[in-house]
């Protein structure tokens, strides 16, 4: 019998339509870039059962499984469901028939770095926080994506996420402690932005200056600084690879908490709903926010939302990027 | 004599005495560790019992109790100048044998090193009363043992804490008063760590000749060491200061005298007038650490500067041991290569 397929349904149960014409291959998301090794093993069989043996590390941390013949989607679909059991319902992702595969595939993988389970930067356990989005977003098919980074060296390039999520640390200082060595002044000055100078033999720290990256804490021999055991957060929002108009995402919010995060990233997804252009077969959202204005999103984004204290929120944002005609945007209506 | 109270009750002993003491003790300070989401156990003050962290080795040393990280020495104005003062309690502190006795060597530097005493730590030291925490099974790096440092009877109170209760055996006279009614008594004596993982023979003092100075070893710590002076702030023995006199910002005709910590390994340490310093390379100054915790001291004082808490060899970040270091110089003498 001839292939009949629905390419749409196909696609958002997260196979792709591939150039080898008859063959699929399976996306595995792995939210929070890490994964019990004992999936690994089933994994392997339906690789090496179902497809050319072969396992891709996609880009955003996930799985692709290519080579797989369409007819064996519903077959696979009930093999892969101890992943979908450990790597989405125990985190709490609500997915309605654990046998049918993913029920949804706009919303990417929501990647993170190794975060402060192993890394020495990491300003908190990235791959935790990447599990809580994971709950709060998926299954979706609008398509964002997102990406958390343990501290501002951004390993994970959340620079080039939709939403881009980079840990801070907020240093307090113990002047009585400190010894004047100078460590955290010398590496502020030499590796972030120079927040740091010594007044007296002891530090001022130039909160505006500050990233709040932590490595002051790191370098102090002392303890004179420690982290507020608080956690705050920068959200970074709409950078983008693409063909149109690649740029990196900005600074939305600074000195924010990880509940907030949540619910702004919850929020964006109303106002996709609301702006998005349907005539479109999909259409990313940091173009709606191209074309609502970046006020509009931020109307949306914030709603409901009580920001603490410390929380600085931008004003307006002048998105670089570069384009390769000066009219890319510009249309007959 | 001999107690157990019921925590219930020591925690009634310690607000009785918090009237007359402050109660220093290990504490652990959630999320204040170096890496995010870990903490920090280090001195400071306790009220209660549960406050104390005896399961880990302290990250810092109790030295700061005594010796104050910063001591403000007198403040100046003008004409005038005025001495520091210190609270008006007397002090008493939770610490392990090896502390106690690397109290000692603070105490030989700062009131024994030269003609004065040092009235700034002496006016501290003398309100102190130790609290020995039993500590019968070494922590990973210790070496207290090989130094001798593993035993003291050099206390007020020894404790032991078990699960709600503490054993006391008291000695001092006025805390011994506060044990006289409805505590119960209980035959309680303290036992020792008998053996460390980490053994170490430390040299005789007359096999070490300035050869041993040049030796390659040092030339590898050079390579090594990022002179972060972690090993120096953690070390209960370590006492070096250096002096800072500050004019307020906001009115620069006032101002203080104070003294902060210095250490061997930190930048600055060697500077001197005319913008001269020595022991540029980080593989000297380990040379000058090591020499004077288990060489130059003990030939001023009769015993070693290092009592092997083994503190150095925890938070060095970048993995250097010091009982390694100790057992290499060891080992360089007995071949006796040094002197080709």
């Amino acid at each position: 019998m001839a292939l009949d397929l629905n390419t749409k349904a196909i696609k958002k149960n997260a196979y792709r339509i591939t150039k080898e014409r008859g063959k699929t291959a399976l996306r595995v998301r792995v939210p929070g870039g890490a994964l019990e090794a004992k999936y690994l093993t089933l994994l392997q069989e339906i690789a090496e059962e179902y497809g050319n043996g072969q396992l891709h590390i996609t880009t955003r941390q996930g799985f692709e499984l290519p080579g797989i013949p369409f007819e064996k989607i519903d077959e696979i679909n009930k093999k892969i469901k101890p992943i979908i059991q450990g790597l989405e319902l125990d985190y709490g992702v609500d997915i309605e028939n654990p046998e049918a595969g993913y029920p949804a595939a706009g919303t990417r993988n929501v990647s993170a770095c190794i975060g402060n389970k192993v890394c020495q930067f990491a300003n908190y356990n990235t791959t935790e926080f990447a599990r809580r989005i994971e709950k709060a977003i998926f299954p979706n098919d609008y398509h964002v994506k997102i990406a958390l980074t343990g501290c501002p060296n951004d390993c994970i390039k959340a620079h080039m996420q939709d939403f881009g999520i980079i840990g801070m640390s907020d240093p307090q200082y113990e002047a009585d402690r400190c010894i004047g060595c100078e460590a955290c002044v010398k590496n502020c000055k030499r590796r972030v932005t120079g927040a740091l100078s010594m007044v007296n033999g002891k530090v001022k720290r130039d909160e505006r200056r500050c990233i709040g990256c932590g490595e002051c804490v790191l370098k102090c021999p002392t303890a004179a600084w420690t982290r507020n055991p608080e956690k705050f957060y920068k959200l970074l929002i709409m950078g983008r690879t693409g063909k149109k108009n690649p740029r990196l995402a900005m600074p939305f919010l600074e000195w924010v908490d990880e509940d907030t995060i949540i619910k702004v990233i919850v929020n964006t997804y109303e106002y996709i709903d609301q702006f998005i252009d349907r005539t479109l077969p999909k259409e990313h959202i940091g173009y709606i926010v191209d074309r609502t204005g970046y006020q509009v999103f931020k109307e949306y984004a914030l709603k409901g939302v009580e920001l603490g204290p410390k929380v600085k929120v931008s004003e307006y944002i002048n998105f670089g990027g570069y384009k390769y005609e000066k009219d890319a945007f510009m249309d007959q209506l | 004599m001999g107690y157990r109270l019921q925590n219930n009750d020591f925690n009634e002993l310690l607000k009785e005495l918090s009237k007359e003491y402050k109660l220093y003790a290990p504490k652990r300070f959630e999320k204040r560790g170096r890496f995010s989401d870990t903490d920090s156990v280090r001195y400071g003050e306790i009220q209660r019992v549960e406050e104390i962290d005896y399961t880990v080795k302290s990250h810092f040393s109790p030295k700061e109790i005594v010796y104050p990280i910063t001591q403000t020495l007198f403040y100046f104005t003008e004409e005038e100048y005025r001495e520091s003062q210190v609270h008006d309690k007397k002090i008493l502190v939770f610490l392990r044998p090896c502390d106690i006795n690397g109290m000692r060597r603070l105490d030989t530097i700062f009131l024994e090193n030269g003609p004065y005493k040092d009235v700034y730590f002496e006016r501290l030291r003398e309100k102190v009363k130790f609290v020995m925490m039993e500590c019968k099974e070494s922590f990973e790096n210790c070496f207290c043992v090989s130094m001798g440092s593993n035993f003291t009877d050099h206390y007020s109170m020894a404790v032991r804490f078990e699960e709600g209760s503490v054993l006391c055996d008291v000695k001092d006279k006025d805390l011994q008063s506060q044990f006289v009614d409805n505590k119960k008594e209980s035959n309680f004596t303290p036992e020792y760590v008998q053996e460390n993982n980490i053994k170490v023979e430390v040299p005789d003092a007359e096999k070490i000749t300035p050869a041993l100075f040049e030796h390659d070893l040092w030339k590898d710590y050079a390579k090594r060491c990022i002179g972060c002076g972690r090993c120096n702030m953690v070390c209960m023995t370590c006492s070096c200061f250096t002096t800072q006199d500050i004019a307020y910002e906001d009115n620069p005709k006032a101002g203080e005298r104070r003294r902060v910590w210095a250490g061997c390994h930190v930048d600055k340490f060697t500077d001197m007038a005319g913008g001269h310093s020595f022991r540029k390379d980080y593989g000297s100054r380990m040379r000058f650490k090591t020499m004077h915790k288990i060489y130059d001291y003990n030939k001023r004082f009769g015993e070693h500067m290092c009592v092997g808490c083994g503190r150095c060899d925890d938070i060095c970040p970048e993995y250097i041991s010091f009982s390694t270091c100790i057992k290499k110089v060891n080992q360089i003498l007995k071949e006796g290569n040094h002197e080709e």
